[in-house]
């Protein structure tokens, strides 16, 4: 059902029932819900994870960690029978320097050697044929401890610093007529994949490595191993394994345990397999980085923004990883959706002695849109205003500039957004109704640009590739299926573009001895950037075989192979230096309303319902669409109320489902999903991103509704025990 | 590690007396999570989840006995607890989620003994008898006296929990679980309370064992104000912190659900 909109956008509703795809031959997929590739064997069974993987000879693999913050090893015993064993430590690794796992910055050690940063920081690796026996094995390893650095704003080490300057916000500020500030805070994260990370590592008789692994970037595992093991491009293959959830958390993390693997299989000659239990993932890998973001905003009295200024601290945790990227994103996104002549954003990551952060979907924009919206709120407050009409007469609007001078487009939807979600939402007769109640409404305007940022798909230079052959066409990317829809949405992309049936197209399984090098599964990037190569690819590929089917043309002249490689639009240009241009070839855009209740016996905020309207280009498949947002939104609800990591002593105290309470059916409010589509003309059918933007929404929407109960919460997670210390202190 | 089987009550009473000691598992919901944990200590364990005669729910004179192996979801169906015992529906509908109601026994929450456990604070503001057999016969032990300890029972190695007998409860029965969501939630705080002449309060999750509350039973007894009532349990619990929550959110929260317990009950 598509409805025309006033605006001359398409809505989109999502219907309450999907009828089973038409099987009749239809000359379009995209923007229809297509069954998914991976449907059937996921359903039945069939779809084979990591763990369901077994080699002749397989062994499996145990890191031994940590138990302080800080300090060096002195000594290591084995308490146990090491015969039958595969023991690997750090003078293992064939050289010193490729004893780091590559990345972005050589200082994170697959295996500690003497310095310890880090809790749960890995030191030596175990291997054996029965895994209760490898588990039995005790290692005592005693440390001499040195003053662990535990929090950020007293780090000493600064990974990264970022300055974001536009026009002169000191004299700009002193034209004010208000100004409001405000300290905002956000908490560690952990993903909840529902498959932990695994891999299983096997030695090739070549000396080479083979690594099957849950992953979202092939080729980033490929150059860590390159790098570990000393080996050749073509030595080293990496497969990616059916994979079960990512959202970032199987960026980088999987170079560290795939290393690991490798290490034990090549010393052992056997393969070896590595899967961590619950416990060892939440404890050992990535989580969001904490947050603690000050804002100081000028305005003129009828409530336009004069001056922005934005300080920006992220806790990196022990070693550099991505956060200098998670930064760079942040700091862009810091200022909003909005439009102010004067701001200036200064960003810094930090060291602490706590396991690295990492990526996860959204990569720092939720963390400084929490503030800024969060702080919008407070200015409405403070101006006694609307804060719908304090957000409509700031938002950008086409022909505005944002914080790095980007100009806008057309495509560019933030009144459209907030109005579509306002008037859906019914926000201010509620926010009326609710006034004294217990319940409270609020809202959130966001952005978030598609694909990476900068001249980052500059650098990528991603390749895709399309070959027709006799039984169909393949599309061959190194993009991971990890449950948001990859391979369904770029057969979609393909099929139309080449103008055969869905069901003729089918994406291979990533395998660097297969696929070429199309980037990271990560950034929204996957449709708009790889989806746009491919798209190309199928363009191409349509005028070489002319009237012929892709199977026609095979039979007749052999397979047909199409390579093309990202090319930057003329029109886009980025300063990495200054920090100006344009940050993000587009945007999408949206704006959440949450409605919550409060118990005020319990203090526990109960979300009732969340409008979230996103405007993402162009739905290529709405329901896997419907999906994401629904599921970032549930998890930007569990960030903002639910989802606490007790940290002691540098470590994830309550490391078990059971403690670290993710949302279920129950935490998790009505969601009334709006997809609006005003295309992008970068993306292939005018579609943007979608896969981050929507945790980027619900944690200042809630916080904000919670404001409207008359509590000034500006951190999150908004627990009962931190409502209740607000809620106490305020009477 | 060992599993025996027993074929019947008495078998698995000999075997207790032969081979103990064991622990003896039924619906595995508390020993699973210990063993992958690694935190369970046993290695032999008894399965009863098969012997019928731990089964069955009945009320005989006035009296409510449950089988040790009633599944959260038997007692939240059993149109007699509905009748006798509605406090102890509403902390059955609450147990983890359906999976778990379904395996878990209220004898298992018993001899587990964990101080969250929801079914607790309900036998002990009804009075509840905890029935122990070994192959010596049985003995009562009245749920308030149960328990020694952090997890440490009176439970002996060769006895079994067969049955929970609960007396007539005369008065409103109430009952609130404050857990660390809205399901699959282990508890923060979880009260029940009984309004009769004499209130009856119990309080999980605020020490180390469930725990009545004498001195607020006895202030609100004696005609006291609920603020007053409220005061004498702030002094009457001692909570601590841990992963899940706080003594201070424990220490509100749990007079708060006694301000609520008394109004919706008055």
């Amino acid at each position: 059902m598509r409805v025309p909109a006033a605006t001359g956008y398409l809505l989109w509703i999502p219907p309450r029932a999907y009828p089973y795809p038409s099987r009749d031959p239809v000359s379009t997929s995209v923007g229809r819900n297509v069954p998914r590739k991976d449907g059937i064997p996921k359903v039945t069974g069939a779809a084979l994870y990591v763990d369901d993987l077994r080699f002749p000879g397989m062994l499996y693999g145990r890191t031994i960690r940590s138990t302080i913050s800080r300090g060096r090893i002195t000594s290591i015993r084995f308490d146990f029978d090491t015969a039958g064993f595969t023991i690997v430590q750090a003078g293992d690794v064939p050289g010193d320097r490729c004893n780091y796992v590559a990345l972005l910055e050589d200082d994170q050690p697959f295996l500690a050697a003497h310095q310890i940063n880090h809790q749960a920081e890995p030191i030596l690796l175990l291997a054996h044929e029965d895994r209760d026996v490898l588990n039995a094995a005790k290692v005592e390893i005693e440390y001499e401890r040195d003053i662990p650095v535990m929090d950020a704003q007293a780090s000493p080490v600064v990974f990264k610093e970022i300055r974001i300057r536009k026009g002169d916000v000191e004299r700009a500020m002193e034209t004010a007529e208000v100004i409001v500030e405000g300290t905002y805070r956000t908490g560690h994260q952990e993903h909840v994949y529902i498959e932990t990370n695994g891999v299983i590592a096997v030695p090739e008789a070549d000396g080479g490595m083979t690594v099957h692994g849950s992953l979202q970037c092939p080729y980033y595992v490929h150059k860590a191993l390159k790098a570990l093991l000393d080996l050749p491009d073509e030595r080293v293959r990496v497969v990616q394994t059916e994979t079960g959830g990512g959202f970032g958390g199987k960026e980088e993390y999987p170079s560290v345990i795939a290393g690991h693997a490798a290490l034990l299989a090549r010393k052992s000659g056997h393969p070896v397999k590595m899967v961590y239990d619950r416990e060892e993932d939440m404890v050992a890998t990535t989580k969001r980085h904490p947050s603690v973001i000050r804002h100081r905003t000028g305005l003129t009295r009828d409530g336009r923004l004069v001056a922005m200024d934005i300080d920006v601290l992220l806790d990196g945790g022990a070693y550099v990883t991505l956060s200098p990227v998670v930064l760079s994103r942040g700091c862009i996104h810091a200022a909003g959706p909005y439009r102010c002549e004067h701001v200036r954003t200064v960003g810094r990551a930090v060291m602490t002695n706590t396991p690295p952060n990492g990526a996860f979907r959204g990569f720092g924009a939720p963390q400084t849109q929490f503030a800024m919206e969060v702080h919008m709120e407070r200015i409405a407050e403070a101006l006694g205003m609307d804060p719908v009409r304090l957000r409509d007469i700031n938002a950008l609007r086409p022909g505005d500039t944002t914080a790095t001078g980007q100009r806008m487009g057309d495509d560019c939807s933030a009144l459209e957004v907030l109005r579509t979600a306002v008037e859906r939402s019914d926000f201010h007769r509620k926010r009326a109704e609710y006034a004294g109640t217990g319940k409270g409404i609020g809202l959130s305007l966001f952005y978030h640009g598609s694909g990476f940022t900068g001249s980052g798909e500059v650098h990528l230079k991603s390749k895709v590739a399309l070959e027709a052959r006799e039984d169909g066409v393949r599309v061959l990317v190194a993009s991971a299926e990890i449950g948001q829809g990859t391979r369904t949405m770029l057969a979609q992309i393909a099929a139309d573009a080449l103008g055969v049936p869905y069901e003729e197209v089918e994406p291979v399984q990533p395998d660097t001895a297969q696929v070429p090098d199309s980037g990271p599964t990560v950034a929204s990037r996957t449709c708009m950037v790889v989806g746009g190569i491919l798209q190309k690819c199928a363009q191409e590929m349509r005028e070489k075989i002319g009237m012929m089917t892709p199977q026609e043309y095979a039979r007749l002249h052999g397979p047909l192979l199409v390579t093309r490689q990202y090319e930057k639009p003329h029109d886009i240009t980025w300063n990495d230096t200054e920090y100006t241009g344009d940050a993000y070839a587009t945007y999408g855009w949206g704006c959440d309303v949450a409605e919550v209740e409060l118990d005020p016996v319990t203090y526990e905020v109960r979300p009732l319902r969340v409008t979230v309207v996103h405007e993402i280009g162009k739905a290529i498949h709405p329901l896997l669409v419907e999906g994401q947002i629904e599921g970032g939104t549930a998890q930007g609800v569990g960030w903002a109320l639910n989802e606490h990591v007790v940290m002691r002593d540098g470590a994830m105290a309550n490391a078990q489902l059971t403690n670290y309470t993710i949302p279920t059916t129950l935490d998790t409010p009505r969601l009334d999903v709006v997809i609006l589509e005003n295309p992008s003309s970068y993306g292939p059918f005018g579609a943007k991103g979608v896969g981050e933007m929507p945790i980027d929404g619900p944690a200042p929407a809630v916080i904000n509704a919670i404001r409207h109960l008359g509590l000034d919460v500006r951190d999150i997670p908004a627990i009962p025990e931190a409502v209740m210390e607000v809620a106490c202190a305020s009477r | 590690m060992d599993l025996l089987e027993p074929r019947s009550l008495d078998d698995a009473l000999g075997m207790l007396r032969q081979h103990a000691p064991l622990m003896p598992l039924a619906g595995c919901t508390d020993v699973f999570v210990a063993l992958q944990f690694g935190t369970e200590t046993a290695r032999r364990f008894l399965n009863i989840w098969g012997l019928d005669e731990l089964r069955g729910i009945d009320v005989r004179d006035g009296v409510l006995r449950m089988g040790a192996l009633a599944t959260y979801t038997e007692l939240g169906r059993s149109p007699l607890v509905w009748e006798h015992l509605p406090m102890l529906v509403a902390a059955s509908r609450e147990v983890g989620g359906m999976q778990i109601q379904n395996r878990g026994t209220l004898g298992g929450n018993i001899a587990n003994g964990s101080p969250a456990g929801d079914s607790l604070p309900v036998l002990a503001a009804a009075d509840a008898v905890v029935v122990l057999r070994s192959l010596d016969g049985e003995r009562r032990v009245p749920f308030t006296e149960f328990y020694t300890g952090y997890r440490a029972t009176v439970i002996r190695p060769d006895e079994l929990i067969v049955a929970v007998e609960v007396p007539p409860v005369e008065g409103a029965q109430w009952f609130r679980k404050v857990g660390t969501r809205a399901a699959q939630a282990i508890s923060k705080v979880v009260m029940a309370g009984v309004r009769a002449p004499r209130p009856r309060i119990a309080l999980g999750s605020v020490a180390a064992t469930v725990v009545r509350l004498p001195q607020t039973e006895n202030a609100l007894a004696a005609g006291s104000t609920l603020e007053e009532a409220q005061r004498v349990l702030r002094q009457e619990i001692h909570p601590i912190d841990d992963v899940r929550s706080t003594a201070a959110y424990r220490l509100r929260v749990a007079a708060n659900l006694l301000g609520q317990f008394w109004a919706e009950t008055g």
